[in-house]
């Protein structure tokens, strides 16, 4: 070594005072999240409630509160994410005839990167891993996931990279690059700051929590249905988790390596995409794309899954055609692996090339087709009961139409060659991502919230949220087609002709609404907790459900179903209700569940910290923690105290009290 | 085919009042200047109208059966148990189907007609290329944060400016120096992405003399919003005026004066070369402007007949501050094999 040996870099890295911003508004922002952390702390410790919130909730391996947790973290991101929007929005309103917004770009171009990797990563995915994870094990009959420790696990590496993400707003700086971090632009050598490796670190941890979670959910639905439940009796959302989660571990791996690959060029001086040295950025773009596909078809399965449910339930009927629906789930899931380059149209490949990638993108509309038309003559003939849930189906159905037609428009070749990269490409995938994903979301949580909690979410503030939601997408999302018609190109911070500036007017309005219909839901949880004794479901079948979940108490007790049901038709609820089942009210014996643990939340807090080592070159705080994380997990191995056994008597004792429930509603 | 082509024709009839609507405000994309983009936006209604076929019942349908099926209304008809209509279910795929039949047909036809690296076989709908003219080759370099125009047959070179006379086909070859950017003027014809070390090609045509703009359309970092530039459509004697114009201008664009120009900038103002280094354009893709780097095409026929082994790995070369594009340097890069050669020597300007 000639350098001599500098110890406070070894210790600090590249961290030092000048990494906290000065920026007024991150300042702000940052005082913001202390005070509001140090009350929630505070109230945390003045009603006592840290031992609870331990043990029944950070530590808990049961599915239904890791499902709930992931639903927080979605829902709390998602505050974040759109905040972001909220500054974009406002930025393009205001900087045009020479006015530079208040925003430079070096802040400008961090918030369209971070607001895409958080709403893809850490709203979307949370929302639907939460659903799944809530609600796959109840609607198979089973009393947990496969792997419990593991679903734990799973929440923490994913909250573990969001944390990652935060800390970059207040620490540093998150990448400039968009939201793929496209080389050589990601490379070291025009992005040589911190940004980028935030961006890998909380990609890669957020991604083991992804990947462990797919496998997770993809073995308990192929080896944990209920006795009689074949795959063809399964309930759509089972369907179309299992494809999802299908493709959650053929394609995550992906993303990883080529993660990996650009880590190690920016770290050890590897070529693998920069110009030099042989290396291609064309390569990363085809490897994430690879990723980035299949990514989009993640999201929306389950919501696709969601609104199949709701739609029957809300239309009192089966699903309509619902082999056709299974084949449409599975046409889709294997075609979203052979359309990825039509993300690059543009990147000179030869005509036929471009032409066979465009026409398999708009073959998936095929399936996708007959599944709205299989929604739509679930509705035909029904008698549908415009509840929460079913207002969000029905306007999915309007706005994901739409959003689907510009899609297949995007998928044509030469179409794309001028609407690439526009804004009418940003409003296509606003258009399906919020019509299909957020709306989806909002379907299923409004739909399984009384499962959850007991109690039905207040219908007004619900009705307003749909309403504002709606009305303030299509303000804040038509314009931006029209933008895109004008030619004006994605990820402008400044304008020069000054007739655009209206429409963003128009669409600053659109998220203005889009922001009361956040603020609705908001308001929405707290109202229906004042009123949850009056909202308070009993019956544990609120909505005149189909499918397994509606069978047991809401919320369920710990094991779920004190006996294995077992399913004879493929709305096994509604066969049970119409044969008059009856309920089993004696004969308990002790139920085998998984045991909480500390390890699934510690091994990630330190993953995090390792995370936050190698962004700032810490090496000496790195290679601690990699040992930690290692000597933790071996520790964990050690832990025998896996089970229990919740005896009979407490099992009579909690179904006996339902029993009571259920004898005064009849009497009633 | 026949047929199809037939009912596009009529379906781009019954489009036309859309279009003199949507030409009315300044949409480029639908009222463009050049015969490419005009294909594009037809094929870009095309589309729409076949969408819409399926688009609009569907939507009908939901909000039509949502209020039919409503359940204060008890006269319609209610069969809970009905799930299952093979009738139904071939339709509701076959429509998709067929749609999707037709569409892929215009896909597969247009893409390749429209193919960016395919000569152009006419000037407009009317007229065909006529025999014996060459287009004007165009090469294009997205430096950061600026446009780099090089005119071979003209002999001269622009920064953030271009222009091309009307009705003579313009062939692009399109790179970049570092950052992945997208050349896209959308009043001419489709984007295409500029990349280093690579080159793409782009054929087009302007039909009407104006003023359009050009600019990135991928993202390329902090001074990729003024990465715009205008483009003139100018009458051939217009045009001449204009290359005398340049060329009075008297800068030399040379291997020092690129690697100067180079260096990230912003909002850069027009810079007219009156005469260029004829290989410098070849020495941009291949990534050796400096004398002292090996060319990419040395070094991929060294690697096609089986790579230099061991030695190769002694033939490293590390940047200097002065040739690091934005920080980083110190960074390798593969040095030139000989002495200094001259590449202008080297290398022939005819590609």
């Amino acid at each position: 070594m000639t350098d001599t040996f500098d110890l406070t870099k070894f210790i600090f890295g590249r961290l030092t005072w000048e990494a906290i911003p000065r920026d007024p508004i991150i300042l702000a922002t940052f005082v913001g999240v202390m005070l509001g952390g140090l009350a929630l702390l505070a109230a945390l410790t003045y009603f006592k409630v840290w031992g609870t919130l331990w043990r029944d909730w950070l530590t808990s391996i049961d599915h239904k509160k890791i499902g709930i947790m992931y639903c927080v973290l979605g829902l709390v991101m998602l505050i974040r994410g759109f905040s972001d929007a909220l500054m974009m929005r406002a930025q393009q309103a205001m900087a045009f005839n020479g006015s530079e917004g208040f925003l430079p770009p070096h802040h400008y171009d961090q918030l369209f990167t971070v607001h895409g990797v958080i709403m893809i990563f850490f709203v979307a995915m949370p929302l639907i891993t939460g659903l799944m994870n809530f609600a796959v094990p109840l609607q198979i009959g089973a009393r947990d996931v496969a792997f419990p420790f593991l679903n734990n696990f799973s929440f923490w590496m994913t909250t573990s990279g969001a944390v990652l993400v935060m800390m970059s707003l207040f620490i540093g700086e998150f990448g400039q690059t968009g939201w793929l971090a496209y080389p050589p632009l990601s490379g070291i050598q025009f992005s040589p700051g911190v940004g980028v490796d935030y961006y890998i670190w909380a990609l890669q941890l957020a991604g083991v929590g992804t990947l462990l979670s797919g496998i997770n959910l993809l073995v308990t639905i192929i080896k944990m249905r209920a006795p009689g439940m074949g795959m063809m009796k399964m309930p759509i959302f089972t369907w179309t988790a299992l494809c999802t989660n299908i493709l959650i571990v053929a394609s995550f791996p992906v993303l990883t390596a080529v993660l990996a690959l650009l880590s190690m060029d920016r770290y050890i001086g590897t070529a693998f995409f920069t110009s030099d040295l042989g290396g291609n950025a064309m390569m990363y773009v085809n490897l994430i794309w690879i990723w980035g596909h299949p990514e989009v078809y993640i999201l929306v399965l389950p919501v696709f899954g969601v609104f199949s449910e709701v739609v029957a339930t809300f239309s009192g009927k089966r699903i309509f055609g619902y082999t056709s629906m299974v084949y449409a789930t599975l046409v889709i899931t294997i075609l979203s692996y052979v359309v990825w380059l039509h993300h690059f149209f543009t990147m000179g490949s030869g005509a036929s090339v471009n032409a066979f990638f465009g026409i398999t993108t708009m073959i998936i509309s095929i399936p996708t087709g007959a599944k709205i038309f299989n929604w739509l003559f679930t509705m035909y003939r029904g008698r549908i009961r415009f509840e929460v849930p079913m207002l969000w189906s029905i306007g999915f159905m309007v706005t994901f139409t739409v959003g689907g037609m510009t899609g297949v428009l995007l998928a044509v070749p030469p179409a794309d060659f001028v609407l690439h990269n526009s804004l009418f490409l940003v409003a296509h995938f606003h258009n399906v991502i919020i019509g299909a994903v957020v709306f989806g979301a909002m379907a299923g949580i409004n739909y399984w919230f009384p499962k959850a909690f007991g109690y039905k979410l207040d219908a007004f503030w619900g009705k307003v949220s749909f309403w504002f939601w709606f009305i303030g997408f299509y303000f804040a999302f038509m314009p931006l087609y029209v933008l895109g018609l004008m030619g004006v190109t994605r990820r402008m911070s400044r304008f020069d002709d000054p007739s655009l500036q209206i429409w963003f007017i128009i669409a600053g309005f659109g998220a203005a609404l889009i922001a009361v219909g956040i603020a609705a839901t908001f308001i929405q949880f707290f109202v229906s907790f004042r009123k949850r004794e009056s909202l308070r479901d009993h019956t544990g079948d609120p909505w005149d459900g189909r499918t397994l979940e509606w069978s047991t108490s809401s919320p369920p007790p710990a094991y779920n179903f004190a006996f294995t049901p077992v399913v004879h038709d493929n709305d096994a609820w509604s066969d049970m209700k119409k044969r008059g089942y009856q309920r089993p009210v004696a004969g308990f014996i002790p139920i085998h569940m998984p045991k909480n643990t500390w390890a699934g939340i510690v091994i990630p807090g330190i993953a995090t910290a390792l995370g936050f080592a190698l962004i700032w070159h810490m090496w000496a705080l790195a290679g601690l923690m990699f040992a930690a994380v290692i000597v933790v997990t071996i520790i964990h191995t050690f832990n025998y105290k896996r089970d229990y056994y919740i005896p009979a008597d407490d099992v009579l004792r909690t179904e006996g009290f339902r029993t009571q429930e259920l004898n005064r509603l009849a009497v009633n | 085919m026949l047929t199809i082509k037939n009912a596009l024709k009529r379906l781009r009839l019954l489009l036309i009042p859309a279009v003199a609507l949507l030409s009315g405000c300044n949409w480029v994309l639908m009222n463009p200047s050049g015969d490419v983009a005009m294909q594009q936006r037809d094929l870009i209604l095309v589309s729409t109208g076949l969408m819409l076929l399926i688009i609009v019942p569907v939507i009908a349908l939901t909000l039509l059966f949502a209020w039919r099926y409503r359940k204060a209304n008890t006269q319609a008809d209610y069969r809970p148990d009905w799930d299952h209509s093979t009738q139904l279910e071939l339709v509701i795929w076959a429509a998709p189907l067929l749609i999707i039949i037709v569409l892929g047909a215009v896909t597969w036809i247009s893409t390749h007609t429209l193919d960016p690296y395919r000569p152009l076989s006419r000037i407009d709908a009317k007229r065909a290329v006529p025999e014996g003219v060459k287009p004007l080759v165009v090469e294009v370099v997205a430096l950061d944060w600026k446009w780099l125009f090089i005119y071979p047959e003209q002999g001269i070179a622009l920064v953030n400016e271009m222009a091309a006379p009307i009705d003579r086909p313009i062939q692009f070859k399109i790179t970049a120096s570092s950052i992945m950017n997208s050349f896209f003027i959308p009043a001419l014809a489709g984007q295409i992405y500029a990349m280093p070390g690579m080159q793409t090609k782009l054929s087009a045509v302007i039909n009407k003399p104006g003023e359009f703009d050009g600019f990135s359309a991928n993202y390329s970092g902090h001074g990729f919003n003024g990465m715009r530039f205008k483009f003139h459509g100018l009458t051939t004697a217009d045009f001449d005026k204009w290359v005398a114009t340049n060329k009075a201008g008297g800068k030399q664009l040379d291997r020092a004066e690129y690697l100067a120009l180079e260096k990230p900038s912003e909002r850069a103002p027009v810079i007219r070369y009156a005469s260029i280094d004829p290989s410098l354009y070849k020495a941009i893709v291949n990534r050796c402007v400096e004398a002292n780097k090996m060319c990419m095409e040395d070094m991929m026929a060294i690697d096609a007949s089986g790579g230099m082994g061991k030695p190769g790995t002694y033939n490293l070369a590390s940047s200097t501050a002065a040739t690091a594009l934005i920080s980083d340097p110190g960074r390798k890069y593969v040095a030139a094999m000989c002495s200094v050669r001259d590449l202008a020597t080297d290398y022939s300007v005819a590609n």
